[in-house]
């Protein structure tokens, strides 16, 4: 099987200009322990797009969004190899502080895991923590336009977050990452854990922040990749169980005319 | 949906290595924060230290005055009187009279009554139960040591003739009822943890209730039942008022349980509550009596979670 | 093929059936005694203090007269020993368990420390009393003070609250964490801003059941010299004190009945202390689980 970064992921990082590139990822490979979960992942991400990792369930993707904002080091245990320059700097270098890389890329999650507090201080505590000086009530109110949520909780700031419907929430958690306004927002299944309609206004949203905001959404769902991505990366989870990166192209083309004949066969259904 | 009008899109930030350090105040103040927890989990260890380094010290000067043999062979107890005999073999036979009592008593009814309620009783007679199992255990031991005096005792004394007022049977059958509720709930868990499925394979062979609860769940869940077994004893062994107010302060060398004896615990508590000044002998024997309570209560403690860790069933 | 007939005797069949409701009875039996027990316990102190229980009980000192003796002092010594002891503990318990829980990772260290933590939780109560005397009586040369039996209390209670603490913050999700380091939370704030306040209801029940245990001990405080003739209230943490319960051992020693009705009265008293305390435990805890809501 092949061991190399497969031939359209290196044709790939020829695709983008330099300044137009949010994260760069060079030769990135994941342990949780002893057992590897990712093998020399290249892959150059957009600004300002939406790039969808997809793939069937346990070929790493997860587990490579969380390397983006260096999450995976919750797990003990865990090693990696390799670099991912995020705006132009490396965030695995030795130096380099974890929070202030989390701080600066917002990540939003399966199911919707808002604080037991109220909304307001669901969507404030973020800045508070990093030390924000400005108007709070406006970074609030500003955050939760923007998540689309503002005119169904306006009234109701001090109540609960937890007292949302799950669509509602996943809107909250939204919220709560674009206060801190990051130029990235990484997204593991979104919209998993809800309803259809609730899916529908979520991937509404995503087109909205797509024009500030660069988007990697990890799904698992073809039909919602296809509708929501500009670029698509496919994964695979190879022999030993080590995922790879297959294929990346713009979602059109991708879903069109694969290049792999792996792609197609998971594009068509062959496996899942 | 509601858009607002688009602010000027800037070029996508450019970070310098520098961006991603992180700041000096940031790691005094993480580290700050972390250090007084750490001092207090410490304590916990200067807990211990403490108990081992008080006990130690009066025990070796007790025995430098009583020699070591003595203490195990002698016979008779009697520091505060003037012929003064030093044989913590009276205690003993004190604690573990009470300890035999109460164990006949709690350990039975204990696994009874844990199988009952996790092999018979329905959802609703289990929630009923169970608080009042816990109320059970919550109640303090001197309430213990009041009902054990003033209505079990004059009881058993109706039903037994020659019953002293201060007894070991009272006491030990008031120890174990409320001891009761610990072997009940610590069996209880043990058999919760046995596996649908073992019980479901014997049912489906024909077994009745009784068989599956007595031949399929008890054997395994007997880990977790031998520890709690184990830990009641340790229990019972440590208690001080129930036996400081219905067994007596007469150390008596016996194992009839119907004449007023002297527990461990009780002979601290009754040398507490005198004028024993420091240094003095008598007050040297109180920690002598501790350290042989403290080790018999930590090596069953041990045990038990040896017997929990050891033999622990291991299901899928 | 089935097995011939003969092999399987029916009335074997209904002696394992009979066998099985007797055991059935046998097994109901034995819990419902702790329950007839209980009810015993309960009705034999109502009988006997009920009628003693008056105003001028609680606020009388007390007495060689058992007529007016009174658990005044008693009563607030208790109330004044929780205070200091939750002070002492709180503090120090939550710290730990919060360390052990959020910050420590595998190691010696931690593994010696949770072995010690379950060593302490069951040593008996008296050998606390023996570590009060010889340190903060003696070498600390406290003496016989509130502040002696606070801190012999708190180190008592300490094991408690760790543990149970660290329940509560055990059953906080892991997403709660990884939303707050998402954010770009160092550790610290992650605990303190987001971890501990979901776990606060299970850490209330904790200190409540902390606290009820503290109320009820009597021996390690006659060990660290609480005593009963207290003719007067404590003022401060040096003051000597005595507790209700030591109150009660005092009385049940007499042999006059009418100091056995003061004691079942004081156990009354202590009883509906310690029945407020765990339903206020109760109530905090359903309050907070419905407002949290995993």
């Amino acid at each position: 099987m092949v061991s190399s970064p497969s031939p359209s992921a290196a044709a790939a990082s020829a695709l983008f200009p330099a300044a137009e590139v949010a994260f760069d990822i060079r030769a990135l490979s994941l342990w949780y322990g002893s057992f590897q979960a990712l093998r020399d992942i290249t892959l150059q991400i957009p600004a300002r797009q939406v790039t969808a990792l997809i793939g069937p369930s346990g070929c790493g993707k997860s587990s490579l969004l969380r390397c983006l904002n260096r999450l995976n080091e919750l797990v003990p245990d865990v090693r990696i190899r390799g670099e991912v320059y995020f705006e132009g700097a490396n965030i695995y270098a030795p130096d380099t502080d974890p929070v202030e890389v989390r701080r600066r890329i917002g990540m939003v999650f399966q199911k919707p895991n808002p604080f037991p507090k109220s909304i307001y201080d669901n969507v404030a505590w973020g800045p508070r923590i990093n030390g924000y000086r400005g108007n709070l009530d406006e970074l609030v109110e500003r955050s939760l336009r923007r998540a689309a949520l503002w005119d169904e909780v306006k009234d109701k700031l001090r109540q609960s977050g937890l007292a949302l419907s799950g669509g509602q929430q996943q809107r909250l958690c939204i919220a709560r990452a674009l206060a801190l306004e990051p130029d990235v927002i990484l997204m593991d299944e979104p919209c998993s854990a809800l309803d259809p309609i609730a899916t529908y206004r979520i991937e509404g949203l995503i087109s909205e922040l797509k024009s500030q905001y660069t988007i990697v959404i990890v799904t698992h769902n073809m039909q919602q990749a296809s509708r929501v991505s500009d670029y698509t990366a496919f994964m695979l989870a190879g022999e030993e169980r080590v995922g790879e990166l297959i294929e990346f192209a713009p979602t059109s083309q991708f879903f069109t005319k694969p290049r792999d004949k792996r792609s197609e066969d998971y594009i068509t259904g062959r496996f899942g | 949906m509601i858009t607002l009008p688009r602010p000027e899109v800037a070029a996508p930030r450019r970070l310098r290595a520098r961006d991603l350090r992180r700041p000096l105040r940031r790691t005094l103040r993480e580290w700050a924060c972390e250090l007084p927890l750490l001092v207090a989990a410490l304590v916990s260890i200067f807990t211990t230290v403490g108990i081992v380094a008080v006990l130690a010290a009066e025990t070796l000067a007790f025995f430098r005055l009583v020699p070591l043999g003595q203490f195990l062979t002698d016979t008779q107890w009697t520091p505060l009187f003037l012929e003064k005999h030093f044989g913590i073999v009276v205690l003993l036979s004190g604690t573990l009279l009470t300890t035999a009592i109460a164990m006949l008593v709690a350990l039975p009814l204990g696994l009874l009554s844990a199988i009952y309620l996790s092999e018979y009783a329905r959802p609703g007679v289990r929630r009923v139960l169970k608080p009042v199992l816990e109320i059970l255990a919550g109640i303090p031991t001197v309430v213990y040591g009041y009902f054990a005096l003033l209505f079990v005792t004059p009881l058993l004394q109706a039903l037994i003739p020659g019953l002293a007022v201060f007894n070991a049977l009272s006491a030990g059958i008031v120890m174990g009822i409320m001891i009761l509720p610990l072997v009940s709930s610590m069996s209880e868990d043990a058999m919760a943890a046995v596996p649908r499925a073992l019980r479901e394979g014997a049912y489906a062979l024909g077994a009745t209730r009784f068989e599956v609860a007595t031949q399929i769940v008890v054997p395994a869940a007997l880990s977790g039942i031998v520890a709690a077994f184990i830990l009641a004893v340790s229990r019972a062994i440590g208690e001080t008022m129930i036996v400081a107010i219905a067994a007596g302060l007469s150390p008596t060398l016996t194992l009839n349980p119907l004449v007023p004896i002297e527990t461990m615990t009780a002979y601290i508590v009754q040398v507490s509550q005198g004028d024993t000044p420091q240094g003095t002998l008598e007050y040297r024997t109180i920690f002598a009596v501790g350290t042989t309570l403290f080790m018999l209560t930590l090596a069953l403690n041990i045990v038990s979670q040896w017997v929990l860790d050891r033999f622990r069933e291991e299901y899928q | 093929m089935s097995p011939p007939a003969a092999s399987y005797s029916a009335p074997h069949l209904m002696r394992r059936r009979l066998r099985g409701r007797l055991f059935e009875w046998l097994a109901l039996a034995s819990t419902v005694v702790a329950i007839v027990v209980l009810a015993l316990l309960l009705l034999d102190v109502l009988h006997d203090g009920l009628p003693r229980l008056s105003w001028s009980f609680l606020t009388n000192y007390p007495s060689r007269l058992a007529a007016r003796a009174g658990i005044a002092p008693a009563l607030v010594g208790s109330v004044a020993l929780i205070v200091l002891t939750a002070a002492l503990a709180l503090p120090t318990g939550i710290a730990a368990a919060v360390w052990l829980e959020e910050y420590a990772r595998r190691s010696w260290l931690t593994r010696v420390i949770e072995v010690n933590i379950a060593n302490l939780a069951g040593v008996p109560s008296i050998i606390y009393g023996l570590l009060g005397l010889g340190l903060f009586v003696r070498a600390l040369n406290l003496q016989r003070s509130l502040l002696a039996g606070a801190l012999t209390m708190a180190l008592l209670v300490l094991p408690i609250i760790i543990l149970n603490t660290r329940e509560a913050l055990r059953a906080v999700p892991r997403s709660q964490r990884e939303a707050a380091y998402a954010l770009g939370a160092t550790r610290s704030q992650v605990v303190w801003g987001v971890v501990v306040p979901a776990a606060l209801p299970g850490i209330f029940t904790g200190i409540i059941l902390a606290l009820s245990r503290a109320i009820g001990e009597t021996a390690p405080l006659i060990v660290v010299g609480a005593v009963a003739f207290i003719a007067f209230l404590p003022t401060s943490p040096l003051d000597p004190f005595t507790v209700l319960p030591i109150q009660i051992f005092n009385w049940v020693s007499r042999p006059q009945p009418a100091f056995h009705a003061n004691a079942a009265a004081a156990i009354l008293v202590l009883l509906v202390v310690l029945l407020s305390l765990n339903a206020t435990a109760i109530v905090l805890r359903d309050r907070a689980r419905r407002s949290l809501r995993w």
